[in-house]
């Protein structure tokens, strides 16, 4: 049976909590802590964390593979800069979720507040519900899939990665998108300065149903749209106007 | 009916404003460009100091020890920075600069004891290698921004705005995005390359306040972190910022620097590095902690004398930019090449300008090899000859510094004081807060 660490936020500041993560999780992984069983089967380390009302900053810069959960709703930056790690919150979260995240998954099994996976380079962001404004803002390699809709300016400047929304998009959608591409289930708003709406391929198909399984989310993928650059704002010129 | 041309030109539509005029008109682009404002500003050069004579006596110049260590982040970081002297280099990109060129100011701080800070763009290996102390930037474009990096950081700067361009965001123009600096900042190669004016994770001062925290729980509250901003409303600025939970402040007045940015903003916007200076000092004391949250000043720092003005004033540390690649070079008339100096205003011809008055950063064929990606022309600026102009440079700053600290009297650069000054215009007296010479008078007191 899984052995699971619990980590109670009554007891226990941000910087301990964090300290803890950073410095004596990962040599659990390498430790006796874990069965014979346990380490042949690739089992993680298991953290619980309890009592987050709503604290910031929680399992932030994690750099070891660990199953953690975050029972409760949480602040801002939660998972900021991961890498590796699967976190789970079991809630809301505040502002930047999974900002600037390398690897691993993070997911909130309820809403997201703006700016969710901001400039985040690798991994996996699921949002199970809603995500605020600029969703995937400055994305540069994660992927990321909402469960629910997404506010205005998402996914703003995102260079590379991929947003899947499998409800509605608000206004200014991929506004002045670099090479990220995006998927909406639902309706869009309006589309941002040089995004457009393109038709979606096999390839496409098989990108949202591969990221719908890893999120654990049942839509049929052919009901997506495909949003992606014009590229016409790559090179400075006159006639981009009041884009630049 | 006299044959004589009248030429009577007119001051508000003069030659310049008519070239500005018509080649709006013909291209329909404004003009960018590199460097930092060039209009005639008050400057430290408007101060002089009150050296000692009876009423003080001085330090014997060459025998008696003036200190500059500078100990930077003292607040809340367990590990401050220690250098040996207040002059710091500022942030300049890989991207902006060469490869070459961010080594050879790696290893010229590192040789004189003080900090390099990354830019825009990531850290290179060259740059951690060469560097002992390096600050590294977060900035709101956050291209080549990881956690492995920061861990790597002696120091963090959050950039919030710069001096040419306070409120603005940048632009990398795709000649200087190759192959490398794409894959760096996760680009395709040869695209104009532009930068955020804001963070894309947080926008307000509460918001900086849980970053900054989030930064330092990443980094287990190791290393200090700066606030960097461009001189607008300083005094506000700079106590939102020690509120948020700021190590070190840092203030670029409107003369400082950039690789590309509107001449509208270059000229049009911030206030004059002497004019903020005195302003982050008073929002310091306001708040009660001058001395425990340490200020940098940049932005038009030349010279030793330069720096001790600005160490009077209030300032714990200086931070140089252009003249870091002035003194490597930029806007030379020529360039090194295997131990022969090779002239090079052809290639500013080719630029429209010449040794003296290029700004032309942005367009990545610096005729000395300073601000290029191209190989051809980054051969021409070497790590091993840049760090030897660029050690002596700064070593001179630091000489001049302590010259003028012992003939104030004081052992230790930090000594430095307001008192030991005096301004020369009115507009310095009323910016600097010290008094007209030969007076009592701080204009506005």
């Amino acid at each position: 049976m899984d052995r699971v660490i619990e980590l109670d936020l009554t007891r226990l500041t941000v910087r301990e909590l964090n300290h803890y993560l950073h410095h004596e999780l990962p040599l659990v992984g390498q430790a006796s802590s874990l069965s014979a069983p346990q380490r042949q089967a690739g089992s993680l380390p298991h953290v619980q964390i309890l009592n987050p009302n709503g604290m910031h900053n929680l399992a932030v810069g994690l750099d070891a593979p660990a199953d953690i959960d975050i029972l409760g709703h949480a602040g801002y930056f939660i998972a900021g800069m991961n890498k590796r790690a699967n976190v789970t919150v079991h809630g809301n979260v505040g502002w930047s979720v999974a900002e600037n995240i390398m690897s691993g998954t993070v997911r909130v099994k309820g809403c997201a507040s703006e700016c969710a996976g901001a400039s985040a380079h690798g991994g996996l962001l699921v949002i199970e519900e809603d995500a605020s404004s600029r969703c995937g803002i400055s994305l540069k390699g994660c992927d990321i899939v909402v469960g629910g809709s997404v506010g205005h300016m998402s996914a703003f400047m995102a260079q590379a990665g991929t947003l899947v929304v499998c409800g509605d998009a608000g206004s200014s959608l991929g506004d002045s998108l670099y090479e990220a591409t995006i998927y909406v289930g639902g309706k869009i708003h309006s589309l941002g300065a040089d995004a457009q709406e393109e038709p979606m391929t096999a390839a496409d198909v098989a990108r949202v149903s591969d990221l719908l399984t890893k999120s654990g989310i049942a839509r049929d993928p052919k009901s997506f749209k495909r949003v992606a650059s014009k590229r016409s704002l790559y090179h400075w010129h006159s006639d981009a106007g009041q884009e630049y | 009916m006299s044959d004589q041309i009248h030429r009577e030109e007119s001051f508000t539509f003069d030659r310049h404003v008519l070239d500005y005029i018509q080649q709006a008109a013909e291209h329909g682009l404004y003009d960018i460009r590199g460097l930092g404002a060039k209009r005639k500003l008050p400057t430290f050069d408007d101060l002089v100091f009150l050296t000692a004579s009876a009423s003080r006596y001085p330090l014997e110049g060459y025998r008696e020890k003036c200190v500059s260590k500078t100990v930077l982040g003292t607040r809340f970081a367990k590990k401050p920075i220690e250098l040996e002297t207040p002059v710091t280099i500022a942030g300049m990109s890989f991207g902006s600069l060469s490869a070459s060129v961010k080594e050879a100011l790696g290893r010229a701080a590192t040789e004189v004891g003080t900090s390099t800070t990354t830019g825009d763009g990531g850290m290179t290996p060259e740059e951690r290698q060469s560097s002992k102390t390096l600050v590294y930037q977060c900035l709101p474009s956050r291209y080549g921004f990881n956690p492995d990096d920061l861990r790597k950081a002696n120091a963090i700067e959050l950039v919030i705005g710069q001096g040419a361009k306070p409120g603005g965001g940048g632009m990398l123009l795709g000649q200087k995005v190759s192959e490398r600096v794409a894959g760096m900042r996760t680009l395709p190669a040869g695209i104009d390359q532009r930068s955020a004016c804001r963070h894309p994770d947080w926008t307000g001062p509460d918001d900086l306040t849980i970053k900054i925290n989030e930064l330092r729980e990443i980094t287990d509250w190791q290393v200090p972190i700066y606030v960097k901003m461009g001189a607008t409303r300083v005094r506000e600025d700079v106590k939102l910022a020690v509120k948020a939970g700021a190590d070190v402040v840092v203030i670029d007045g409107m003369q400082g620097g950039t690789a590309a940015t509107q001449q509208c903003f270059i000229e049009h916007a911030g206030i004059p590095t002497l004019a903020a200076l005195p302003l982050a000092v008073q929002a310091l004391e306001e708040m009660d902690v001058f001395g425990t949250v340490q200020l940098i000043i940049s932005g038009g720092i030349r010279s030793g004398a330069d720096v001790a003005k600005a160490l009077a004033l209030g300032a714990d540390a200086v931070a140089i930019g252009q003249a870091v690649l002035m003194a490597l070079g930029c806007n030379s008339s020529t360039y090194s090449h295997d131990g022969q100096r090779i002239d090079a205003t052809d290639d500013y011809a080719k630029l429209n300008t010449a040794p003296g008055y290029c700004h032309h950063c942005h367009t990545g064929r610096c005729p000395v090899g300073i601000t290029t990606q191209a190989p051809e022309l980054e051969t021409r600026m070497t790590p091993e000859w840049g760090a030897k102009r660029l050690k002596n440079y700064l070593q001179v700053l630091t000489m001049e510094l302590t010259t003028l600290a012992r003939a104030c009297g004081k052992s230790n650069v930090h000594h430095l004081e307001r008192e030991d000054l005096v301004a020369l215009t009115i507009e310095a007296a009323a910016m600097a807060k010290v008094p007209l010479a030969g007076t009592n008078w701080i204009p506005g007191q």
